[in-house]
């Protein structure tokens, strides 16, 4: 310990002495290490984003859509056919036990007026379980409820691009609005959620109760069916259990025989999460590998340095092992000089990367995340890089014969 | 009185590519404690590879080498440095001492490969700076100190360990006559005090200030006489 203090302290020494070229060598690392900071953050914020807009989705959802049907050899897509009824969502919400909620959905676009003010949105006929599927808060007023379904009535919810278009500023609560000429109320206002992973504007739209939306706005030619569904399964490690309970009483209720295509699809919501979390980590790998070229490129700057160093004080070797320096304390004088040249030069670049990350997230806005895990692995692996690429040098400033470093001029 | 150094039969061959240089031939040879020895000869005498032997940078081929009742001759290389460390003091001719370092700083070197602890080494280094006059400028860098100022404290920091021997290797070689005469006043004091000095020299004006002078030749010591008047560095200091 004590004789790791005094390394440390000629090592200090012995860069002072050399400031400008200690900073120079110091230069590859600081920048590998500042890339590194800065690019995980910014990468760790891009990813975040993408996450919160998938979660802004909801969480553990299936989507149950329409499938494809077969008439006289012509399938349609998926989504082609309303085969789905309101039927299905409820008997899949009394019978599936890995199923916390259902919300059926008829989806269509409208004109929607009020006043003198008209805008072109998104209906969605749902039930009051849309805004639990989809976590999505209410700003002011009230939720539809199941009376409005069962009632169907002229009640609805709209999202914060609808009422910014058609309200203003005033207050859009107990105000009638005209969907496909039909007057509806205006009983609550969702809270805003942003844009989706798509791009599109989630809060353009307007929840109406499901009968209504049947029977009254898009009145359909096969009366019950819906358009989807979305179904939340109590957590994420009942997600896979709920898609299979799904299916099966999908499957059953449908009665589709072995060997028949289903005439609807589950998806799982999740795989996007998946594919997203696919390709952080591609990211982060492609990170790691600039980040080691950067430190490996650095690291033989140092050793470089460090051969020169060596060279450069042959003679002061040779004074030390005079009075009594054994190989070891050599090579730890200079194993510590290059692991404090490599540290600092992490530490450096740790502050100049985490500086970096923020100015760019003020200037351009991008959203960065700073990890404290990253940052103790560049500084760490700085060490490492100073240990690996000194090691040659200090054997070599060790190996050196006391009587030829003593005459060397 | 009792012997520091005892050399039996040391000799040293060096082989470079074909070439078998003999360095040293059957050399024996014994310092007794408070000796002050001037080693002499011409260059390619033998006398750098036998100053080499004796302050344990340099293992003989064959025979052996006691210091203070210890056998070196085999000992291996860390164990050399630990001699080196505690019972040899160098002093060289062109005074190898760390530069951008202060004085202070020089002198504690060797006390810190001893693992002294801090306040043990200033104070033990301030001591010694005062045995050669420079108490004064312990804090001045070396290379802000005139040559007869930095041979003093490279033989500070040769006697900080309280070393058997100190050897000095030329050590007037870069000084001027004035210079010369003041380190070789420390030198003399020293050795009244009993510090055991070996000193190599070309110079006999230089080697007549110690006690005891031996001369090498084609690896061989054709001489060993006691200096029976040294000449007194002080008086002559005074003198001029």
């Amino acid at each position: 310990m004590i004789q790791l203090m005094m390394s440390l302290r000629i090592a200090i020494r012995a860069l002072r002495v050399n400031k400008m070229r200690a900073l120079l060598t110091m230069l590859g690392i600081i920048i590998g290490i500042a890339a590194v900071i800065a690019m995980v953050a910014i990468g760790a914020g891009a990813s975040k984003v993408i996450s919160d807009q998938i979660a802004s989705m909801g969480s553990n959802l299936l989507l149950v859509l329409p499938g494809s049907t077969t008439s006289g050899g012509l399938r349609t897509g998926s989504g082609g056919t309303p085969t789905l009824t309101y039927d299905d969502a409820k008997a899949i919400k009394a019978e599936c036990p890995s199923v916390s909620e259902v919300a059926p959905t008829v989806r269509g676009t409208a004109q929607v007026v009020y006043g003198n003010q008209n805008w072109s949105t998104i209906v969605l006929g749902t039930t009051p379980e849309m805004v639990i599927v989809r976590e999505w808060p209410i700003q002011s007023g009230r939720n539809l409820s199941q009376s409005d379904v069962d009632g169907a009535t002229k009640n609805c919810l709209i999202g914060q691009t609808v009422a910014e278009n058609l309200f203003g500023d005033s207050d859009p609560l107990g105000k009638i609005v005209r969907i496909k000429k039909v007057p509806f109320t205006v009983v609550g206002v969702l809270d805003r959620k942003g844009r989706s992973a798509q791009g599109t504007d989630q809060d353009d739209v307007i929840y109406i109760p499901l009968i209504t939306a049947q029977r009254k706005v898009f009145g359909s030619l096969f009366p019950n069916t819906i358009g989807a569904m979305m179904i939340q399964a109590k957590d994420a490690e009942s997600l896979k259990k709920a898609e299979e309970e799904v299916t099966s009483l999908l499957t059953q209720r449908h009665r589709i025989g072995p060997n028949k295509d289903a005439d609807f699809t589950v998806r799982n919501l999740s795989e996007i999460m998946e594919v997203s979390a696919q390709s952080s980590k591609v990211m982060s790998l492609l990170l790691g590998a600039v980040a080691s070229i950067s430190l490996i490129v650095g690291g033989i700057g140092i050793m470089n340095i460090m051969l020169v160093s060596v060279t450069e004080r042959t003679r002061e070797i040779g004074i030390r092992m005079a009075i009594g320096a054994k190989e070891g304390d050599i090579l730890l004088q200079f194993l510590t000089e290059a692991v404090l040249l490599t540290t600092l030069g992490g530490i450096v670049g740790m502050v100049l990367g985490v500086t970096s990350a923020f100015t760019v997230s003020k200037l351009a806005g991008w959203p960065t995340l700073i990890s404290f895990q990253a940052i103790v692995i560049a500084v760490v692996f700085s060490a490492g890089v100073g240990v690996f690429f000194g090691f040659y040098p200090a054997r070599k400033a060790a190996s050196l014969n006391p009587i030829d470093a003593l005459r060397y001029e | 009185m009792s012997e520091v150094v005892s050399l039996k039969g040391i000799s040293k061959i060096y082989t470079m590519g074909d070439q078998r240089v003999e360095a040293l031939k059957d050399i024996s040879l014994t310092v007794q404690k408070g000796d002050f020895v001037a080693i002499m000869g011409a260059s390619g005498s033998g006398k750098s590879t036998c100053m080499n032997i004796l302050g344990c940078l340099d293992k003989p081929t064959s025979g052996e080498y006691w210091l203070e009742g210890v056998n070196v001759s085999d000992l291996a290389k860390n164990q050399l440095a630990d001699i080196r460390n505690s019972k040899i003091g160098f002093v060289f001719q062109g005074f190898n001492l760390l530069a951008r370092t202060t004085a202070r700083e020089n002198v504690e070197l060797p006390l810190i490969y001893a693992k002294a602890s801090s306040s043990e080494r200033r104070e033990r280094a301030e001591a010694a700076l005062s045995m050669v006059g420079l108490s004064d400028r312990a804090d001045h860098y070396s290379n802000q100190l005139s040559g007869g100022q930095q041979q003093r404290v490279a033989i500070a920091r040769a006697l900080v360990n309280q070393p058997a021997i100190i050897m000095a290797d030329e050590p007037t070689g870069n000084l001027d006559s004035k210079t010369t005469l003041e380190i070789m006043s420390i030198f003399q004091k020293l050795n009244r005090q009993g510090i055991t000095i070996i000193m190599i020299t070309h110079e006999p004006d230089v080697a007549a200030f110690t006690g005891r002078n031996i001369v090498f030749r084609d690896g061989h010591i054709i001489s060993d006489t006691k200096v029976i008047n040294p000449t007194d560095a002080e008086t002559m200091r005074e003198a001029i």
